[in-house]
């Protein structure tokens, strides 16, 4: 038995590095749900200017800010250098010179502290954001995981056990989120703006198109956003908060119904939400409603465990470790990396 | 002090282990860009070899660049991860400085030229000096047609070395009185960087692993498009 298999049974506090995107993250928890620590040093500031994310600022932040952002997580779990008992980072799906940088230097920390190193997908660390503050939480679930890269309707029927039951075809949820305040030139990120603006305006006053509505479980974003652009031309005084509002309306307004339909198809016991866009709070009102009504538990994740951090990471990392044990330390990155679904 | 070094600022990525008795194992891999594939398994790789522990390390050294961006931010990231971990000082040696200092023989004039995509060339000047070489130029990025001139402008003899030496050699070769190193000293290889980290551990040119800066020579693409805009 080689000195990373014989650390495996007993890997409890796991370290966890995330740089899939634009946020530097490292936490550490210990074993499958308590969080020690969580940093995460977004670069949103970097890439406002361009209305996006740049992959090379975004691979050159992470190469500054990855080695005191796991100093830090470290720092705040209470622990020596020599406690970690695992290392997992990211390696995929995102963008590819951004994952190197984490998985280079998770690989580099698991061989200097001689512990196994776990490469994980950031989609099923997404999956396991809810179960870091809701551990007791029942399977099945419903998870509705929506961000600027992805929508997503899992079915999570065991952990490691997963069903895709929708996703969408174009464009993610916060792409035309991003897109629509880019054409309205609200700035960026799209999201937290057109929240903000649709709190004062009035969701009914256009009838946006509920893409796909009533058509299976996929999502289509892109006619919506067209939709937002054709009025706005034809109407180009109409209150940008109106338009706000009632373009929101139209997202939330086919997730919610969607994840909803989705729960009770599938007797699920609860629905969660997860991703970036699940920090939307007319989302996440609706959500709840919805559960409510169906008689199902839901769970938000607060907002700093929606968007990307390293917990979640770490969380999935710890599940990966029992379940498959340790990668190899050959493990590379894969940009297009996807769920294993059954 | 033994020293870890990690090289991967071209298409090839190494290892090497040594100290004040030299280099004592070494792993080179210059195929399908595997970068970070590849450089965890050549550390343990070395350190079996060598029959050293990597707690016994009190130095990482790593090739700052100028070359590759993504695959010399998978060095710079291993190290410095590496040297956290470890609790140990950092050393950051230029790639063109590795070059050069592999024909630190020669009293001609060193030029070290690596490809840096997109028709150009991240190089610097050296010369000859006790025990290496030492820098006579800022490293900077051009075009090949831009080395030439330059050297035209010379009536020195010039030895060039480097990947992106090689790459344009017909530019070069039309130059008199110029001559470029051969294909096994065209990457900066780990070995040298060692050896080069040995002598600045000496005098203690130690820095913490965050106060390390890759050297890129390029601003990112979005910030040229910015200000054209
Ligand atoms: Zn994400």
């Amino acid at each position: 038995m080689t000195a990373l298999e014989s650390h495996q049974d007993a890997a409890a506090i796991v370290l966890g590095i995330e740089t899939s995107c634009d946020e530097t993250a490292a936490a550490v928890v210990s074993g499958p749900s308590d969080v020690l620590s969580s940093v995460i040093s977004s670069q949103v500031d970097l890439h406002a200017r361009y209305g996006g994310v740049v992959p090379e600022i975004a691979s050159r932040a992470h190469v500054e800010l990855l080695t005191p952002v796991v100093a830090q997580a470290v720092i705040e779990a209470g622990l020596g250098n020599h406690d970690v008992e695992a290392v997992a980072a990211t390696a995929g799906p995102g963008l590819i010179g951004a994952l190197l940088v984490g998985v280079s230097a998770a690989k580099s920390l698991a061989l200097a502290w001689d512990v196994p190193f776990v490469a994980v997908n950031h989609l099923e660390a997404h999956l396991y954001s809810s179960f870091l503050e809701e551990p007791d939480l029942e399977l099945p679930v419903v998870v509705l995981l929506v961000s600027g890269g992805h929508t997503l309707l899992v079915l999570m029927e065991a952990f490691g056990r997963y069903r895709l039951i929708g996703q969408t075809l174009d464009d993610a949820a916060g792409e035309a989120f991003d897109k629509v305040a880019r054409f309205m030139d609200l700035g960026y990120p799209g999201g937290p703006v057109i929240d903000r603006l649709a709190t004062t305006g009035d969701s009914e006053a256009v009838a946006f198109p509920r893409p796909m509505r009533n058509d299976g479980y996929n999502f289509s974003f892109s006619g919506l956003k067209t939709a937002v652009v054709k009025h706005v031309r034809a109407h180009p005084d109409h209150d940008v908060a109106d338009i706000a509002a009632s373009f929101q309306e139209a997202v939330v307004d086919v997730l919610v119904y969607k994840a909803r339909k989705a729960a009770e198809e599938f007797g699920a016991r609860g629905l969660c939400l997860a991703g970036g866009v699940a920090a939307n709070s007319s989302l996440r009102e609706r959500l709840l409603d919805a559960c409510v009504s169906a008689g199902i538990s839901g769970f938000l994740p607060s907002r700093s465990m929606c968007t990307d951090n390293a917990a979640m990471v770490a969380a999935a990392g710890w599940q990966r470790l029992q379940l498959d044990g340790p990668s190899p330390l050959d493990t590379g990155a894969d940009p297009n990396l996807a769920l294993p679904f059954v | 002090m033994l020293i870890l070094g990690i090289e991967s600022a071209t298409q090839q990525v190494g290892c090497a282990l040594g100290g004040h008795e030299g280099v004592l194992a070494s792993a080179h891999s210059a195929r399908g860009r595997r970068h970070a594939e590849n450089i965890a398994p050549q550390v343990q790789f070395v350190t079996h070899q060598a029959r050293v522990d990597l707690q016994d390390v009190g130095c990482v050294a790593v090739d700052l660049g100028p070359g590759l961006y993504t695959g010399l931010r998978v060095g710079i990231s291993s190290a410095m991860a590496m040297a956290y971990a470890l609790g140990v000082p950092m050393i950051g040696v230029s790639s063109l400085d590795l070059l050069a200092f592999a024909v630190r023989h020669t009293n001609r004039l060193i030029v070290a030229a690596i490809d840096a995509r997109r028709s150009e060339l991240f190089y610097a000047f050296y010369r000859q000096v006790p025990g290496g070489v030492q820098r006579v130029s800022d490293a900077r990025v051009g075009t090949p047609d831009d080395l030439a001139s330059e050297l035209l402008a010379t009536s020195e003899e010039v030895l060039l070395v480097g990947d992106g030496a090689r790459r344009y050699s017909e530019e070069f070769d039309r130059l008199q009185k110029t001559d470029i190193a051969e294909q096994g000293l065209a990457h900066p290889s780990a070995a040298s960087l060692v050896q080069l980290a040995h002598a600045r551990a000496l005098r203690e040119e130690f820095v913490k692993p965050w106060d390390l800066k890759p050297i890129y020579l390029r601003v990112p693409d979005a910030d040229i498009n910015w200000s054209t805009r």
